[in-house]
């Protein structure tokens, strides 16, 4: 039998959603698989999120420590080494916090690593098979990792289903007396919150998303007159915000704003999963590349090949026709 | 300050429309155009700025075939001092942990301050960073978006769910994995590389850096990546298709069914 050690990620004594579709993955890496969840801060938030794990998790493993009031990546790390077994299966969220810690830690455990798995395809003696993406998402690999040692596999969020109601009873261990030496030469200052910007995105039923197929700043243009002619206002992905042609506050994505229009208009939007992950609510999708093996086709409404540049301006025409 | 980029040669994600080769289990590699990864140039960028600032030099590096020599010449043609290949046919096949392996056998020669990953590059991974921290009991920060310099310290802003951003301070020496946008990476051109196409770029291999050769490539590697291929995702978008006319007329009406119009 399997023993995997789930890492939880949480704010504000509230688990992030991974500590539901953990259970999901767990059971494609061995069916007979037991999970133990693993809760690393301090105080009252961490005492509450490691009781409501015990709804889903049998164990559930608390480290309590003033120094991981805020979660930083090196303290958290060290505090792991110290708790879980050496040859242990640990599951971290593939998300900014688990980017930050699980590659070091695979390294002070001395165990194999794989990143950012979307799927596991069971246990083969002591070789994991596993789905993940490369290149933006436009191809899929399978990789293998020898578990005989213990692993360290961050697993995307959002990519195992979720359990529904489910009532393990399970109990909480404190194991905060075994932390050890948590001095680190990284300290964590603050978090600076996000500049509200001149439009809210997240208000509106439609928007007019564009990515990196617009080419140009002068370009943009086109994409405010399609969106003034929908009734719609203009998001975009992250490379049109790095080029500084739009403000943050229009990017939609797991690190920019997360968005639950009626209608969303990719255009010229490749579709990461980083870009969909801040796409709730189940929109209506419309995407327009002329790329025809675009990931984005791959989880839109609808599809269209066209290069956008061409076809916004003859889609307002129409529209405004109307 | 002496900084240190870690760089890799990547297919172009925007250059290329990747398809599997007869076989289907790997990339049809004919054709593809390869290019610096793109967190990369924002992290050489990075680099000249804090030298620009404070002094120092950047030097580039990269494991890789003699190929990834374009790749070095490309950022000290932005700016970078120096660059160094290191590259050896038992490196092939190398998991993350056999590339910070290798990296770290290099770094450990000099004497580096702030060492530089991109956040992540084609594999999507964004492991070397870390692990070449861990591996030398420096301390990491990983998507770095802002970097203010100190006396034997640094100031990280990391970008974080929500367009947030985590505020770090950092003794040196130490990692850092630098995010896009955190600068606007200078333009590169033809005249910029003919001035470095000169420049020698020493190569060094597994028994010139003291990395054991059974440890690294494909004979140390514990991940593998076994064969590519393209997920059959169910139904996928419906397609429009037909002219460009009948196409929006099409589509004006799912818009209005939607509550798009």
């Amino acid at each position: 039998m399997t023993q995997i050690y789930a890492y939880i990620t949480f704010a504000n004594g509230v688990a992030e959603d991974v500590a539901l579709e953990y259970p999901s993955a767990a059971k494609k890496i061995d069916e007979g698989a037991t999970v133990t969840a693993v809760v690393t801060g301090s105080g009252a938030d961490l005492d509450k999120v490691a009781g409501d794990l015990t709804a889903t998790y049998a164990e559930v493993i608390k480290v309590d420590n003033a120094d991981m009031a805020y979660p930083n990546a090196e303290v958290v790390r060290k505090a792991l080494v110290n708790i879980l077994p050496s040859d242990a299966i640990v599951l971290v969220p593939h998300n900014t916090f688990g980017m930050d810690l699980a590659p070091g830690l695979s390294v002070k455990m001395d165990s194999s690593y794989a990143a950012d798995i979307v799927d596991f395809e069971g246990i083969d003696g002591t070789v994991l098979k596993m789905v993940r993406q490369e290149l933006g998402g436009a191809v899929s690999t399978h990789v293998t990792t020898d578990i005989s040692a213990g692993a360290v596999v961050t697993v995307r969020p959002g990519a195992f289903a979720p359990v529904e109601g489910a009532a393990a009873g399970g109990s909480v261990t404190d194991k905060s007396g075994d932390a050890g030496d948590l001095a680190s030469k990284r300290k964590f200052l603050e978090v600076v919150e996000a500049e509200v910007g001149d439009v809210d995105i997240t208000k509106s039923d439609v928007l007019v998303s564009i990515g990196r197929g617009i080419e140009d700043e002068d370009n943009i243009e086109v994409a405010e007159e399609l969106a003034e002619a929908m009734g719609a206002v203009v998001s975009c992905s992250r490379p049109i915000v790095d080029a500084k042609w739009l403000e943050k506050s229009r990017q939609v994505g797991t690190s920019g704003q997360t968005v639950k229009p009626k209608v969303y208009m990719a255009m010229g939007i490749s579709g990461s999963f980083q870009h969909m992950g801040g796409i709730k609510g189940n929109p209506y999708i419309v995407a327009v590349n002329k790329n025809p093996k675009a990931p984005i086709f791959q989880v839109a409404d609808l599809g269209i090949v066209e290069d956008i540049l061409d076809f916004m301006p003859e889609l307002t025409e129409a529209i405004n026709d109307l | 300050m002496e900084i240190l980029v870690c760089v890799k040669r990547v297919p172009d994600t925007a250059e290329n429309e990747f398809e599997l080769n007869s076989d289907g289990n790997d990339l049809d590699r004919d054709d593809l155009v390869y290019s610096v990864n793109e967190w990369d140039n924002y992290a050489v960028e990075e680099a000249i700025q804090i030298v620009d600032n404070v002094g120092g030099s950047v030097t580039v590096i990269t494991v890789g075939d003699d190929e990834s020599e374009e790749v070095l010449r490309r950022e000290m043609a932005m700016g970078a001092n120096n660059g160094i290949l290191l590259t050896d046919d038992d490196f092939e096949g190398s998991d993350g942990k056999g590339i910070a392996t290798i990296l770290k056998a290099e770094i450990e020669k000099g004497n580096y301050d702030l060492i530089m990953t991109g956040a992540q590059a084609d594999e999507g991974a964004g492991q070397v960073g870390g692990m070449i921290a861990a591996m030398m009991d420096l301390p990491y920060a990983s998507l770095v978006n802002k970097i203010e310099t100190g006396d034997g310290k640094i100031t990280v802003g990391r970008e974080i769910e929500g367009g947030n951003q985590e505020m770090n301070e950092i003794e040196l020496p130490c990692v850092v994995s630098i995010q896009t946008g955190i600068n606007e990476p200078r333009y590169v051109g033809i005249r910029g590389i003919r001035k470095v196409a000169s420049v020698e770029i020493p190569e060094k291999g597994a028994s010139d850096i003291g990395v054991d050769a059974a440890a690294v490539g494909e004979a140390g590697a514990k991940t593998k990546r076994i064969d590519y291929f393209v997920p059959d995702l169910g139904d996928g978008a419906e397609m429009l298709e037909g002219s460009t006319e009948e196409i929006i007329t099409a589509l004006i009406e799912k818009l209005k069914a939607k509550g798009g119009l």
